[in-house]
């Protein structure tokens, strides 16, 4: 279908790949990114697309389902994290980085004893050239599972972001929403390993969904702006990279920024103009 | 089987009202720390059902802290809560709950309307979403607080007073039987204050127990049937014109401060 389109459009097969799979990896982390951000957890969401490194890399040794490892090793952060901040003083974003850089370690320590195949810089960076066809069907499943999960426990997540202390005291487990999270964002970080790589990943997660939060007043609409901005920098910044020979993880990105950047300035409900006159 | 527990309920609350014991919150050796230091120490109490109760003492006397450890909300050190002898967690989704305006994130992207949606949610099962009869409750329960012209608003673009009813009208979206607040009137104007308090009064009257937080002592008498007195420990628990003294709140409140806050007040009663 992929090779049959490609002809129709007349663009390469990996040029369809990777933008196909930036436009999926925009707007699941659109969705999940809204989660993030409004539950004051982006420091957290870049903590374990960090702490999926050894996960990855233990699934090429062992020759198990990269999902699996890297989902096992995400959610074992989470918890390890929680653990630390509810056992001791330690504040959560200082816990947050003992167990970010710790787990990041070990996963090039895996990597390099495994001495295969297994390229750090493509897991850190993503090589978007090199899309298999396999990788691109398991985005997409992963777009859809994540997008029925959330449209399902839709109301169950948008009381225990918006108010977990109500949402706990009508006997709503939010500890298991927090996790049911983790689990989906150690999962979308593997989707996304060969588009942007565990480094940018948090950036995909972080500035659409705060684009979008600059122009929305309702949950349902901040997430799927979220998404229509993921995908248009995701597809933006594959052409952009592929046109000015420019890495295509940081094009994407920096697509995104350029998006944010424009949206403080102009959106009525940040204001910025209004405050700028007002303080002169 | 279910109707028929229901209806039990009712009978035995009819009952309770002419003679006043049974049906409660019973509390046992309510115990909660934070960080190593006790908050609330050794609680026994128990509270009537159908009642509006306050819940006084001075600033970090525990009373919030109370409230949430009621409710699960804070881990409690030891200690049980029962309603009607069952654990209070079965109970939960029959309690509504309006924390203090400053738990609550008010950046958040949700309308009025959606915020008092979200007072249903209790009462909806797994994956089940709000639909037609849960909007007409919504609809209904705004109406109620005057807040109707608000529905589409954002919630940070609202006034202190604005937002308390807000909150109210979730509330009493839940259609609950038990309504624990935290600190309703505080900062809050006079309109806000008047709507609030006739609607509190008004569930009272059709039963429902109030458990309110409350922050300072003034309308003490006119807003509650009991008191709760506390300070760390439960000073004092009773209907308002016998436990409303200046000893309690003296004992509460410390000597001199006592003196100064009851005058007036509570001066008939000692």
């Amino acid at each position: 279908m992929i090779n049959a389109l490609s002809g129709w459009l007349d663009i390469p097969v990996y040029a369809l790949n990777a933008g196909l799979s930036a436009v999926i990896l925009g707007i699941v982390s659109g969705v999940l990114g809204s989660f993030i951000v409004l539950r004051k957890m982006s420091l957290m969401g870049d903590a374990l697309s960090h702490a999926v490194l050894p996960g990855v890399a233990l699934s090429y040794i062992l020759g198990i389902n990269i999902l699996l490892g890297a989902s096992l090793f995400g959610l074992l952060a989470a918890i390890l994290i929680q653990f630390i901040t509810s056992r001791s003083n330690i504040k959560s974003d200082t816990s947050i980085g003992i167990i970010l850089s710790s787990f990041f370690a070990l996963g090039i320590v895996l990597i390099t004893f495994a001495r295969s195949g297994l390229d750090l810089t493509h897991i850190l960076f993503g090589n978007i050239l090199a899309v298999p066809q396999s990788e691109l069907t398991q985005s997409f499943i992963i777009m859809l599972v994540v997008i029925a999960i959330i449209t399902l426990l839709y109301k169950e997540l948008l009381i225990s972001s918006f108010d977990p202390v109500v949402a706990k005291a009508y006997g709503l487990r939010t500890g298991f929403y927090h996790y049911l999270l983790m689990t989906l964002l150690s999962v979308v970080t593997v989707s996304s390993l060969s588009q942007v790589g565990i480094v940018l990943v948090i950036a995909m997660l972080v500035i659409p969904a705060a684009t979008s939060y600059l122009w929305t007043k309702t949950l349902f609409h901040m997430i799927v702006l979220a998404s229509a901005a993921g995908a248009v920098s995701g597809i933006a910044g594959v052409i952009l990279s592929f046109r000015y020979n420019l890495p295509t993880s940081a094009t994407i990105v920096l697509t995104g920024m350029a998006l944010f950047v424009i949206s403080f300035i102009l959106s009525p409900k940040n204001n910025f103009l209004g405050k700028g006159l007002k303080t002169k | 089987m279910l109707y028929k527990e229901r209806k039990l309920t009712i009978i035995k609350k009819v009952v309770h009202v002419e003679t006043g014991d049974d049906t409660v919150i019973e509390i046992n050796n309510l115990n909660v720390d934070y960080f190593g230091n006790p908050v609330l120490e050794s609680i026994d109490l128990n509270i009537p059902l159908g009642y509006s109760v306050g819940i006084i003492g001075p600033n970090g006397a525990g009373k919030s802290t109370f409230i949430k450890a009621l409710l699960e909300v804070v881990k409690k050190r030891s200690g049980s809560v029962k309603i009607e002898g069952a654990d209070i967690s079965g109970w939960k989704r029959r309690i509504a709950y309006v924390p203090q305006k400053n738990d609550i994130d008010l950046t958040f992207p949700i309308t009025v309307r959606n915020t008092v949606l979200t007072g249903t949610y209790p009462g909806l099962k797994l994956f089940r979403r709000p639909g037609k009869k849960e909007m007409e409750t919504a609809e209904r329960c705004m109406a109620m607080v005057d807040i109707s012209d608000l529905a589409n608003r954002q919630i940070s673009n609202l006034s202190g007073g604005q937002l308390q009813r807000v909150f109210i009208a979730r509330a009493l979206a839940q259609q609950a039987e038990l309504f624990f607040l935290d600190e309703p009137f505080v900062g809050i104007d006079l309109v806000s204050e008047t709507i609030i308090v006739k609607l509190l009064k008004q569930l009272r009257e059709e039963g429902k127990t109030v458990l309110v937080v409350h922050h300072d002592l003034h309308e003490v008498e006119d807003y509650f049937d009991k008191i709760i007195i506390l300070n760390k420990k439960l000073i004092a628990f009773g209907d308002v014109k016998d436990t409303f003294t200046t000893e309690n709140i003296r004992s509460a409140y410390g000597a001199s401060l006592g003196n100064v806050i009851i005058k007036g007040a509570g001066d008939g009663h000692d």
